[in-house]
């Protein structure tokens, strides 16, 4: 008996099934009971649900440069999340400087347009370099070894932008013309927000439109097949994974500018748990899939600010709030177990690469 | 000949700027002030001084290694082609600090660093100074390198050891044992100045290490012949006396200061075996082996103090059951999964834990951000454990427990299903192993086995809080396995002593420690993925891949002519 039940993977499943069964049971009862309540009204609702959108759009930049280098080298950038803290915590000097100088909000898109240059393009150096020193050599290694290397290049980075600029944390000026809300069908939406929302959305068909539309983007597409036919079709496959480095270092440099309008504080612990809910969004979306990271990363930012006012106050758990990142994880481990593909992407968490 | 000439000069320049661009890098980073302080020759050389010249020696040496059929005047070319660029670097950032003042985004870029990095001379000379002594490193560098090979090795091995000492002198008189007796007046007439050593006592310890070492290579290159077996094994025998020994003497001869970093290792030790057990083993990365140790400590935490009532070694056995029902609990879902998803996964459990005990929810419980307090001693006998001298010889026998096991484990029908998965899955299962049992079996152990540390190291607290069971603890074990070497359990001490025990000893370390994590992660993965002391099986593996990968690419190059 007990070794059929070995043998078969149905005692697994059955396990798994029930762990889920249970979430899900306490989702809804928490869900009713939060509903029957009435606690928050509708207001409040649309309020959660731009806040949803707003976080949901920073993840989706940062999960974009996650899904674009996974898709190439089959490896998960684990340094992408200081590759997104670098930029802002750089940048922030110069936004600083244009605001002692009275420009800064004199001149507020050129000011915005000079901070996102700056922050991307320090955030394309350090992944350009993160790829040129760390994981070239790597490319053939056993699957463990860039990972643990990504590892210790977070680390590095971290503490290295820690020494140049010190343990403190620096806050962005104000920009007046994004304070203030606009008030779209009876709704309003502070306009930091809506920017936001936006650029998100933008940056994600500006990426699509790369790898689906130029040459480059198709170029892309064969190497992430396979890298060695790629070569003998004469694509030049170095210059492709630069060129997706770049390309993930860019839009982290954008959304690590929108994340410091949100939240205007930077400092150099700030991409960690970011980072890491992008990766989870990435899988959410299905990683390696451009358009699922920005799907992946609107739902996480949705579900991780509605979530705690949703259901979780609901099962009577006092100060919901302070677990909102326990159910980013949970969802993270919740689709890797019963959907790795993530709802946009082939099956990749139990195939080997 | 003559294109390869100017390519070698060309290297030299690239290598010199990169160089220089790394030693800017140490400096604004803050190491080179930082370490400033820490005299290794007083008044001659600092260890501020060895790692701002550190990535000279990086970018020289294999390039000289590389050269060796250009002539000497060539060589000695390149050497101060890259010490001169470095120098130069350096001077340019000085006249740029002097010129703005650069401090408000570099915090470390303080006239105190460029007085520093001149000597001390004013500007309009001072600028000079860097080139030089940039220049002077590189040409040490080729000295050494053109040595024979025999003496080379003594001279590396009495640098390091003079680095070593000077770096440690305030850390030897801390201990118990020298303290007050006449060694210590003559190491301190002798040897050591106020802060680093004399000169004359560098000179010492150069000369007496340098000639122990070369003494050593000569006889092992004559005698040839190698001892009778029972020779051999007593020799093994003497020498585990001896290090028994020491080991039982060792928390009171050192005292107060080094028995609490003996623990803190000791605890580093064992959850190193547990991680090496899942990672090393197995094959599966886990990121949030901290969750573990957490379960373990609050276990004991809950039970001994919160709710009150049961005694260290009651709640001690619960304690470890419920690490490992978690290690079950959570390895069963996870297990499915591969590589670098496996990682993610048990990273997100790690974190999960740490919210759910800082939350709310768990407060009256768990003890939220304040933590859990009052945890009793162990009891054995009439002797309370209460003191991290005592306390040392309880981690010492959980050390020694767990490495039997893990050495055990290792050769056994177990061990072999373990090593098997982690090169292979599909033809693991194949050959009929149950890859869950087996996994879960690795995951479960190593559960345990942090669950034991965690015991231990809550009573040593006397205390347990959630900000202590960070992502980082997970991180600083996986270092340290890493760099011991990934399934090599001598490995484990080593990366222990080296990642734990050294920085605990330096205080101007701990601000680093993590920039030294991730350097050192990156540089072993690139250099020496097998570890420092490698484990023989795994070794092949990383080794056999290269073989594999060489001809195919060499194909593939000639397959483009």
């Amino acid at each position: 008996m007990l070794k059929r039940w070995r043998q078969t993977v149905t005692f697994m499943d059955i396990v798994v099934w029930a762990i889920g069964g249970l979430i899900g049971v306490a989702i809804v009862y928490g869900t009713i009971q939060t509903l029957r309540a009435g606690e928050y009204s509708a207001e409040q609702w649309i309020n959660l649900t731009i806040d949803g959108l707003k976080l949901g759009g920073i993840y989706a930049l940062i999960a974009l440069g996650y899904t674009v280098v996974y898709g190439i080298l089959r490896m998960i950038n684990f340094a992408h999340s200081e590759v997104f803290m670098s930029g802002p915590f750089t940048a922030v000097f110069l936004a600083m400087y244009l605001d002692k100088i009275d420009f800064y909000n004199a001149h507020p898109i050129i000011s915005l347009f000079l901070v996102t240059l700056l922050s991307a393009a320090v955030s394309v150096t350090v992944a350009l370099l993160l790829e040129r020193v760390a994981y070239r050599r790597l490319r053939y290694a056993p699957r463990l070894v860039p990972l643990i290397t990504a590892i210790g290049a977070s680390f590095f980075l971290q503490y290295t932008f820690r020494g140049f600029y010190g343990n403190d944390i620096e806050t962005y000026p104000n920009l007046d013309a994004l304070k203030g809300i606009w008030t779209i069908g009876g709704i309003d939406i502070p306009r930091t927000d809506l920017v936001v929302i936006i650029a998100g959305f933008l940056m994600m068909l500006l990426l699509y439109g790369i790898v689906q539309l130029t040459k480059t983007g198709k170029a892309m597409r064969a190497v992430s097949e396979d890298k060695d036919v790629a070569a003998l079709m004469g694509i030049d496959v170095d210059r492709i994974i630069v060129f997706t480095f770049g390309l993930g270092g860019a839009s982290a440099g954008v959304a690590g500018v929108l994340y410091a309008l949100l939240y205007s504080n930077v400092h150099f612990y700030m991409g960690f748990i970011p980072g890491l809910k992008a990766f989870t969004a990435a899988v959410l979306g299905g990683i390696g899939n451009v358009v699922g990271a920005w799907l992946g990363g609107t739902l996480l930012g949705l579900i991780e600010t509605l979530g705690p006012s949703l259901f979780l106050s609901g099962l009577g758990i006092p100060a919901a709030d302070q677990l909102k990142d326990g159910i980013a994880f949970t969802i993270l481990v919740l689709i890797l177990i019963f959907r790795p593909t993530g709802l946009l992407g082939e099956r990749l968490s139990r195939t080997k690469a | 000949m003559k294109t390869e000439t100017s390519s070698i000069w060309k290297k030299a320049i690239s290598n010199g700027l990169i160089s220089g661009a790394l030693c800017i890098l140490v400096m604004l980073v803050g190491l080179v002030e930082a370490f400033g302080k820490t005299d290794i020759i007083s008044g001659v050389i600092t260890l501020g001084d060895i790692i701002l010249l550190a990535p000279i020696i990086i970018m020289t040496f294999p390039l000289l290694r590389g050269s060796t059929k250009y002539p000497k005047s060539t060589l000695l070319g390149i050497s101060s082609v890259i010490g001169f660029l470095s120098g130069l670097m350096i001077t340019l950032l000085i006249l740029l600090g002097q010129a703005v003042d650069l401090r408000p985004i570099f915090v470390n870029a303080s006239p105190n660093l460029y007085d520093m990095l001149m000597r001390g001379v004013p500007l309009p000379v001072g600028a000079i100074i860097p080139p030089i002594y940039c220049m002077v490193a590189a040409w040490v560098i080729l000295g050494i390198f053109l040595i024979p090979a025999r003496i080379r090795t003594a001279v590396i091995q009495g640098l390091l050891w003079v680095v070593i000492l000077g770096t440690l002198r305030d850390q030897i008189f801390l201990i118990d044992a020298v303290k007050g007796r006449l060694i210590t007046s003559i190491l301190k007439k002798v040897i050591f100045a106020q802060s680093g050593m004399r000169p004359l006592g560098a000179l010492i310890v150069f000369a007496i290490v340098a000639g122990l070492s070369y003494y050593s290579t000569r006889r092992k290159t004559v005698v040839t012949v190698s001892k009778p077996a029972h020779i051999v094994k007593r020799n093994r025998i003497i020498l585990f006396a001896v290090l028994a020994v020491i080991l039982l003497i060792l928390p009171y001869a050192t005292g107060l200061f080094y028995s609490e970093i003996f623990d803190t290792t000791g605890l580093f030790i064992m959850m190193g075996l547990g991680l090496n057990i899942v990672v090393g083993f197995a094959g599966l990365l886990d990121l949030g082996y901290v969750a573990f140790y957490a379960i373990g400590a609050y276990t004991v935490g809950v039970l001994t103090s919160q709710l009150g009532g049961l005694t260290f070694w009651q709640a001690f056995p619960i304690a470890l059951l419920t690490a490992w029902l978690a290690g079950i609990i959570l390895g069963l879902p996870v297990l499915r999964m591969r590589g670098d998803y496996l990682a993610i996964v048990t990273l997100g459990f790690g974190e999960i834990v740490r919210l759910v005990v800082l939350s709310d929810w768990l407060k009256s419980f768990l003890g939220g951000t304040q933590g859990i307090q009052s945890i009793p001693p162990p009891i054995i006998g009439p002797l309370a454990l209460d003191a991290v001298q005592k306390l040392y010889y309880l981690i010492l026998i959980g050390i020694g427990i767990v490495a039997f096991i893990a050495w055990r484990l290792k050769d056994s029908h177990l061990g072999r299903s373990w090593m098997a998965i982690r090169e292979d899955e599909d033809v693991a299962q194949a050959m009929g192993i149950n890859l869950v049992l087996t996994k879960l079996l690795a995951f479960s152990t190593g559960a345990l086995f942090a669950g034991l540390a965690g015991t231990l190291g809550a009573t040593k607290l006397t205390s347990v809080y959630p900000h202590s069971m960070t992502f980082i603890v997970s991180i600083n074990v996986l270092v340290l396995i890493i760099i011991g070497g990934m399934g090599s359990i001598p490995g484990v001490f080593v990366g222990a002593l080296v990642l734990v025990g050294l920085p605990g000893l330096l205080s101007e370390f701990q601000e680093y420690r993590f920039w030294f994590y991730g350097l050192a992660l990156v540089g072993m993965m690139l250099f020496r993925p097998e570890g420092l002391w490698p484990e023989a099986r795994r070794k092949l593996e990383l080794h056999e891949a290269e073989e594999i990968i060489e001809p195919s690419t060499n194909e593939a190059a000639s397959a483009v002519q």
